[in-house]
């Protein structure tokens, strides 16, 4: 099959991995492998960041203390958030990058494909570190996954240093997977792809990286001035040395907010592929898409202390930050507004990746509001750490960040493996999944405005039916994702084969290749008119 | 505001159902600030619901007009500058308006000149003190669910987690300033009914005020993360009129007395192992655990502690100073003579302790606190 690609070259050059077994994925630099493995990656830590959850959750079932102790539940909060984060969200969208960016540029292989090996290969050194935390003596980290000092620093357990290292680990990773991307989309696109003419998945890719690239290193920094407080005799975060432990809140969110960006943008791109596919449309707006990518991008950088209006910042400053982060409604709108552009007067057509891309656009909308009214500061004083926030970032991170991750799997499974998936297995996935993640995080809501806080084990007799409620939907969310994976399983091992365009005015040079494609991909660019 | 009131003309069926239906919406509370909170809270979710009425709508028809397996056929449109330049220009112009009211309510809100009472908050792991700056009355507020009741061993009552052992008190119609900061890590003293929530930071203080508008009791929690005991320290306070707060401060002074009288009584083993367990349940159980085990290597085990089964002065000194740096607090300022001998009698008698380092004092007396208090000064 790749011989119609191949052809031109040289006949010494490998066809195939240029190793077997074990030593092909310890030592590939092949982008294909590496998105491979980024995605099972992540796949696989999506279970273990959900048995936290369902921990938390199961506690959470009744008033009373019943499974865990409470610094065990504060343990599982900051791990479930650490590992959703860094080792499930972002892993996976890198390795959408790796697999999707080369081929839908033109590319023969990520610009840097020896660091691309390294970056993954970071990950589970990691993850080992933070994960030993659980099995070591003592707690592990139990201060959330924002880890404020000083819990974390003079308050903070032995296993904190550990934690320490696996961020700067995680850090060092994706800046590397992001220097990659970047020189990738800059210097290998096919001839006749100018920038705006990508793809706007490559944009949003894009516009991610560099964010990834300015403030990664300053996460590294609170981490590491953490570190100093806690073993090196300085007093950053401490006032009676003349530091400020609010000062460390200032620093993460200067990190946390364009991270929150990080999370969803690669999102946004996909979902901007997926719509027009389906609606037999292109993308409405291209251009305004592309600015409106650029501008929340640069917005977030000055909005970082609406996660902090109750630290007692200046009046002014909290004026301040409430305008900017309304701000960024508008070009958060624009990009709703022309995904429903898209649809309107489309032909649609509702395969799997179809669904879930318009129950993103439905849901993430509703995590939106939930943001516009946290923007407000006065009432952002009754929603600040309770269950509305906690109903917010997971209305924006579930059906928005992992939705828009699945969408591209149901979309680009196909090309990736050659081979059609179920379609009836694929709907009762999204069914499921849709109406169990409604039951778990809809009513935390409620629990919030009527007065729950985040991150407690145990709850006045008030909260407890929305809390019963919550619980059996997370427990059959996440039984819903076995589905997912027994799906991705069967696909690859026995699917029906697929054409090369495998959908109906799907658009793009990808679609261009067999399915699946070689090895080696564009190793003669081809040419965009 | 004329559009507010037309748009809560129409939308008031929904508005009654969410006023009626207390457990899932946000509380009017019993102040100024806490109402205008509750209607910019109401105005921006009705903003929020009207916009996704237009553009849930949209996508609606779409999907029922727009499939391609009922014959529709795809238009070839793909850009429209006056619509994106409108639906830019749009919502705009809708956080204008949004921003004008929160900008008003929210200078009012940190206007906290002028106070008829000033009151410190502090927060401890992982409870409250309340220390009433012109009055010189000072307590800690902790919560008073039983252990029994946490653990499933006894059935819960009504305010399962929600009452302490000692409300703070205030007068209504008076203008409180709240002096809020911690002792130790961050935590958030959150009382709903006020429209007051505010992080407690260690070194630092952070100004907030009410004035409460009806008599009665409001029931609050720590809204920051702050150790394995957050979900437990709830925040009391019980409003009441002028003549009767008088009445309360007047109380208080009175109790302080008595328990400086109480400092110098004898008292006996039994007594002061079951004073003590009381208050080591209270006080001490949430770090050294009820068995005396503690939670190593952070909390150290007091069974068969090596300062517990030591010399006795070492111990007091440890418990009235704390050990700095760590969550070890100094209970010297919480404690009165009598519950602190009764602690450490406890402590130096519990869980076979009573065996081991015999050559040791094992019984102490509220003044013996009382003489090392003033060795320390
Ligand atoms: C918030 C948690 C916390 C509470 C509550 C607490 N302690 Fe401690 N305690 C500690 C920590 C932490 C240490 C270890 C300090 C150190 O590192 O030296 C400690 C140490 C001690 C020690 C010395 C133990 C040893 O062998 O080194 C004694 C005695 C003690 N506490 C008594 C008490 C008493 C009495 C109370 C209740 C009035 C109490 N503690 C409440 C956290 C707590
Ligand atoms: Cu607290």
């Amino acid at each position: 099959m790749s011989d119609a690609v191949m052809d031109s070259h040289d006949h010494d050059h490998h066809h195939g991995p240029a190793h077997k077994g074990f030593k092909r994925w310890l030592f590939t630099t092949n982008h294909k492998d590496i998105g491979t493995m980024y995605l099972i990656f992540a796949l696989v830590m999506l279970f273990v960041g959900g048995a936290f959850a369902l921990v938390i959750r199961a506690e959470l079932f009744m008033p009373g203390l019943q499974i865990v102790s409470p610094d065990y539940f504060n343990q599982m909060t900051t791990m479930h958030g650490l590992v959703m984060v860094f080792m499930v969200i972002m892993p996976a969208m890198t390795g959408l990058a790796n697999w999707q960016i080369p081929l839908m540029i033109g590319a023969p292989d990520m610009a840097l494909p020896r660091l691309n090996n390294w970056s993954f290969w970071i990950l589970p050194i990691a993850l080992a570190l933070i994960g030993s935390t659980l099995f070591i003596d003592g707690p592990g980290p139990n201060f959330g996954w924002t880890f404020y000092a000083p819990l974390s620093t003079t308050y903070g357990p032995p296993s904190t240093d550990y934690m320490i290292f696996a961020i700067h680990l995680l850090g060092l990773s994706s800046i590397m997977g992001s220097i990659n991307i970047i020189v990738t989309i800059f210097n290998l696109r096919a001839p006749g792809m100018t920038l705006m003419k990508m793809p706007i998945f490559v944009w949003t890719w894009l516009i991610t990286a560099f964010l990834i690239i300015a403030v990664m290193p300053v996460l590294a920094g609170a981490v590491t001035m953490m570190l100093m407080d806690r073993h090196f005799g300085t007093a950053f975060f401490e006032a009676g040395g003349g530091g400020d432990p609010v000062m460390f809140q200032h620093i993460f969110w200067f990190f946390g907010h364009p991270e929150v960006y990080i999370l969803i943008l690669p999102a946004f791109g996909v979902i901007s592929e997926v719509i027009p596919t389906f609606s037999s449309k292109k993308i409405f707006g291209y251009r305004f898409m592309v600015y409106a990518t650029a501008s929340i991008a640069i917005l977030s950088f000055v909005v970082w202390a609406h996660h902090m209006f109750t630290t007692g910042i200046p009046l002014a400053a909290e004026l301040f930050f409430m305008y900017t982060t309304m701000l960024i409604a508008v070009p958060t709108g624009i990009k709703v507004f022309n995904w429903v552009g898209t649809m309107w007067r489309g032909a649609l057509r509702f395969e799997p990746p179809m669904l879930f891309a318009v129950a993103f656009v439905i849901l993430f909308t509703i995590g939106g509001f939930s943001g516009l009214m946290l923007s407000i500061v006065p009432a952002d004083y009754q929603y600040q750490d309770t269950y509305f926030v906690v109903a917010h970032f997971h209305y924006v991170l579930v059906p928005g960040a992992l939705f828009g991750i699945m969408t591209a799997v149901y979309y680009w499974l196909p090309k990736w493996s050659g081979k059609m998936y179920s379609h009836k297995l694929a709907n009762w996935h999204f069914w499921l999944t849709v109406i169990s993640l409604n039951l778990t995080f809809f009513p935390m809501h409620f629990l919030g405005l009527a007065g729950m806080p985040r991150r407690i084990p145990d709850y006045a007799l008030q909260f407890t039916n929305f809390n019963a409620v919550a619980t059996v939907g997370a427990f059959m969310f996440g039984l819903s994702q076995l589905v997912f994976v027994w799906l991705i399983i069967s696909t690859v091992r026995s699917g029906k084969p697929t054409t090369p365009e495998v959908w109906e005015s799907s658009h793009g040079l990808e679609w261009t290749l067999p399915s699946p494609p070689p090895y080696h991909t564009f190793e003669t660019p081809p040419h965009v008119e | 505001m004329r559009w507010r009131s037309s748009l809560f003309l129409i939308l008031t069926p929904l508005l009654t159902f969410a006023e009626q239906m207390p457990t899932i919406n946000m509380t009017q509370g019993v102040t100024k600030v806490s109402r205008d909170i509750y209607d910019l809270h109401m105005t921006i979710f009705l903003i929020c619901c009207v916009i996704g009425v237009i553009v849930f709508g949209a996508i609606l028809y779409s999907i029922i007009h727009h499939r391609k397996s009922k014959g529709a056929v795809a238009a070839d449109f793909h850009e429209n500058a006056t619509l994106e330049f409108a639906w830019t220009l749009i919502p705009f112009l809708i956080l204008i308006v949004m921003a004008v009211p929160a900008t008003r309510v929210l200078v009012s809100m940190r206007d906290a000149s002028k106070p008829d009472v000033n009151i410190k908050v502090v927060g401890y792991q992982w409870k409250w003190q309340y220390e009433y700056l012109d009055q010189g009355i000072s307590f800690f507020s902790s919560l008073a669910t039983p252990l029994d009741q946490i653990h499933n061993k006894i059935k819960k009552n009504k305010d399962y987690l929600l009452d302490v052992d000692k409300p703070l008190v205030v007068p209504i119609h008076k203008k409180i300033r709240f002096l809020v900061t911690s002792n130790d890590v961050i935590h958030s003293w959150w009382m709903p009914a006020f429209g007051i929530k505010r992080d407690a930071i260690p070194g630092y203080i952070h100004e907030a005020w009410a004035v409460i508008e009806q008599p009665g009791m409001y029931y609050g929690r720590c809204a920051e993360l702050c150790g394995a005991d957050h979900g437990f320290m709830p925040v009391v306070v019980k409003a009441v009129t002028e003549v009767e707060y008088k009445k309360w401060i007047k109380s208080q002074h009175e109790a302080k007395k008595q328990s400086a009288a109480a400092s110098n009584k004898k008292m006996t083993q039994d007594e002061l192992m079951a004073e003590g367990k009381k208050a080591y349940d209270a006080h001490c159980a949430s770090c050294h655990k009820a068995t005396g085990e503690g939670m190593p290597p952070v909390f150290p085990a007091l069974k068969n502690g090596l300062i517990v089964v030591g010399p006795a002065d070492a111990q007091i000194k440890l418990v009235l100073n704390g050990v700095k740096g760590t969550a070890m607090q100094a209970f010297g300022a919480q404690l009165d003579d009598v519950t602190l001998a009764a602690i450490i009698t406890y402590e130096r008698n519990a869980w076979g302790n009573d065996n081991i380092g015999k050559k040791y004092k094992k019984m102490i007396q509220p003044s013996d606190i009382k003489a090392a208090r003033s060795e320390g000064k």
